[in-house]
């Protein structure tokens, strides 16, 4: 079974974010580590790939600059080798342009099953799995929170308002895994040194076959025209604890009219 | 605006709400509303949609039990690429409202804005409006290519309020044949036990975090929600540590809420959990860090810790009766 794991490779949230002042897109020149969402994919990736006989898991991501750090994290963990799209005129592309890119790149892995996270930490768009799954023409079970397979189903247990369904596809299909669905591996020293040596495959948009002014700042087909502070919620009051909280708090309640 | 189609989900009870916060949306913006749905009993929405500004219903029928994603957009574009287009199609930022946006964009190749959270018409098109960096900033952006635009928007965005409009006319809209994309099937359904005002609909929200130390201590949030007649909820840091069920979670990808007063005990006020709840009328924040980023938004904040100001509010609450 040939699984994919789709990865982000993202600014590290723990740094603070900011937005482009001439694109409004998020500023993503610095250091880019592997999305935390994505770990659980890759993990969840590792681990069905372990259960079925013969199988082997490929990251795909699509990065600038020819960015690898997050992939050797997933190639440390376990994944057998991985396929980066980077080009300049990628820069700037909307969720669909990603996903045509994504959609191109999985194909050429042969997917039996293509994981993903259900958003991106920094985007969350939330879209482009299902995009690219209509893309490759399979089906797909998006918000998985337990994924089992024997190489030719997949069966699910999906997220829903009420509690979870039991879903079943046949395969090849995408699903999209929520976070906690699995412990992340940490990727141990010898998984680490060994993700050295292990196959990067870096292809650019001629590789791909796709045309640059349909996909980056030149394909976007949605502008951003401003970003406001939003209202201020005015500062309230704080007080510490002197064994009167919880009677504040009851004061506070009275006064809203909630008890 | 002509135009716009609703997506419009069923829950068990007629429409969510959301569908109808997203049909009064369309309303104040179009001057013809027209929704699309789904399952074996479309024509008992026809009234409530209706009720909310839908002059007609597009039935996509029964699914045979497919999950909506692929049958749905499926119906939905044939339609669009048969001549028959909206100027733009909004649809809820649920489970399945993601899906379908997402296959329908791909479908028609047409983007897709998503996590929309204020829709306005400037200049003959639709402006969007999406909270960034955990609220902090409002983003406004909009299409620049030929439409229908796609349009995924966030619970609790619009106020829902009825036209008083008659039952909409019902249209078949079949999905048509979609291929290995529809295979995934629904086999059986699952549903927590409820009780007490939904999450999404209280008047009042206790949420749990972190800080509660464990999952027994969840009890102390349950047990206040029940006192205040309101629903409990959480942080994604213990929905993820399996504490709680996913259905309890507030944020960025848990539900949004908005209600009269919100308490959130031993919860940081991470940017994904405060777009989650920032619009709630009145917040109280229980945090034993001066520093917690929730203070920052919190009515009142009480700088202590949630195993002695829960139990004292708990008890205060009991004696008063
Ligand atoms: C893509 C993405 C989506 C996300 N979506 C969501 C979402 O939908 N909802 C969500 O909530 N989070 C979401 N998160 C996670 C979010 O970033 C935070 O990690 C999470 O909200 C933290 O939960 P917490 O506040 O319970 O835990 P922590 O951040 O660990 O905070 C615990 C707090 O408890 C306080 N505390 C500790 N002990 C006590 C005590 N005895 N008494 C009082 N206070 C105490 C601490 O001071 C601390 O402030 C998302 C993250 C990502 C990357």
């Amino acid at each position: 079974m040939n699984v994919v794991a789709c990865v982000k490779q993202i600014p590290d949230p723990a740094a603070p974010a900011s937005l482009d002042p001439s694109t409004r897109t998020l500023d993503r020149s610095g250091k880019l580590i592997l999305d935390d969402s994505d770990s659980y994919g890759v993990e969840m990736a590792l681990q069905l790939a372990g259960n079925v006989e013969g199988s082997e898991v490929t990251i795909v991501s699509m990065a600038p600059g020819g960015e690898t750090a997050g992939l050797r994290t997933a190639l440390a963990m376990g994944a057998a080798r991985a396929i980066l799209v980077s080009d300049d005129a990628l820069a700037g592309s909307d969720a669909l342009s990603t996903a045509k890119v994504l959609a191109a790149a999985i194909k050429r892995a042969e997917p039996d099953l293509v994981i993903a996270a259900t958003e991106s930490t920094d985007g969350y768009t939330g879209t482009v799995p299902v995009q690219v799954a209509e893309l490759l023409g399979m089906p797909s079970v998006t918000f998985a929170k337990s994924v089992v397979t024997d190489g030719a189903t997949v069966k699910v247990e999906r997220q829903t308002e009420a509690g979870y369904d039991d879903v079943e596809s046949p395969l090849p299909a995408l699903v999209t895994v929520t976070a906690g669905v699995v412990e992340p591996r940490y990727p141990s020293f010898k998984g680490i040194m060994a993700a050295k040596s292990k196959p990067v495959e870096v292809l650019t948009l001629a590789d791909l076959g796709i045309d640059p002014a349909q996909v980056g700042a030149a394909g976007a087909r949605q502008e951003i025209l401003d970003v406001k502070d939003a209202e201020a919620r005015g500062s309230g009051e704080i007080v510490v604890d002197e064994g009167d909280g919880a009677q504040r708090i009851v004061a506070f309640l009275e006064q809203m009219k909630v008890i | 605006m002509d135009r716009i189609w609703v997506l419009a989900e069923a829950g068990e009870s007629g429409p969510t709400p959301l569908t109808l916060e997203l049909l009064t949306a369309a309303r104040s913006l179009a001057s013809t509303v027209e929704a699309v749905a789904w399952g074996g009993d479309t024509a008992s929405l026809a009234a409530p949609l209706g009720e909310y500004g839908a002059t007609k219903v597009y039935d996509v029928g029964d699914l045979g039990g497919s999950l909506p994603g692929a049958p749905v957009a499926s119906a939905v574009a044939a339609r669009v690429l048969g001549g028959d287009a909206p100027d733009a199609v909004l649809l809820p930022a649920s489970y399945d409202g993601r899906d379908v946006a997402g296959r329908l964009s791909a479908k028609l190749d047409r983007p897709v804005l998503t996590n929309v959270t204020g829709l306005r018409e400037a200049d003959g098109a639709l402006v969007t409006e999406h909270p960034v960096f955990g609220g902090t900033q409002i983003a406004s952006a909009r299409f620049t290519a030929e439409g229908p635009g796609l349009f995924v928007i966030r619970a609790k965005s619009f106020t829902a309020e009825p036209a008083g409009g008659g039952p909409a006319e019902v249209v078949s809209a079949p999905a048509g044949d979609t291929g290995a994309t529809g295979g995934a099937v629904i086999r059986d359904r699952h549903a927590e036990a409820a009780s007490g005002p939904k999450l999404d609909e209280a008047a009042v929200v206790v949420s749990g975090g972190r800080g509660l130390g464990g999952a027994d201590a969840y009890a102390l949030v349950e047990e206040l929600a029940s006192l205040l007649h309101g629903a409990a909820g959480a942080s994604r840091a213990i929905v993820d540590a399996g504490w709680v069920p996913y259905s309890h979670q507030v944020g960025q990808t848990g539900k949004t809420v908005k209600p009269t007063v919100y308490v959130a005990a031993g919860i940081s006020g991470a940017t994904q959990h405060l777009v989650g709840m920032k619009g709630s009328k009145n917040i109280v924040a229980i945090n034993k860090d001066q520093e917690a980023p929730i203070f920052s938004v919190a009515d009142l904040g009480i700088v202590g810790d949630v195993h002695k100001v829960l139990p004292a509010l708990i008890e205060a609450l009991k004696q008063r009766g």
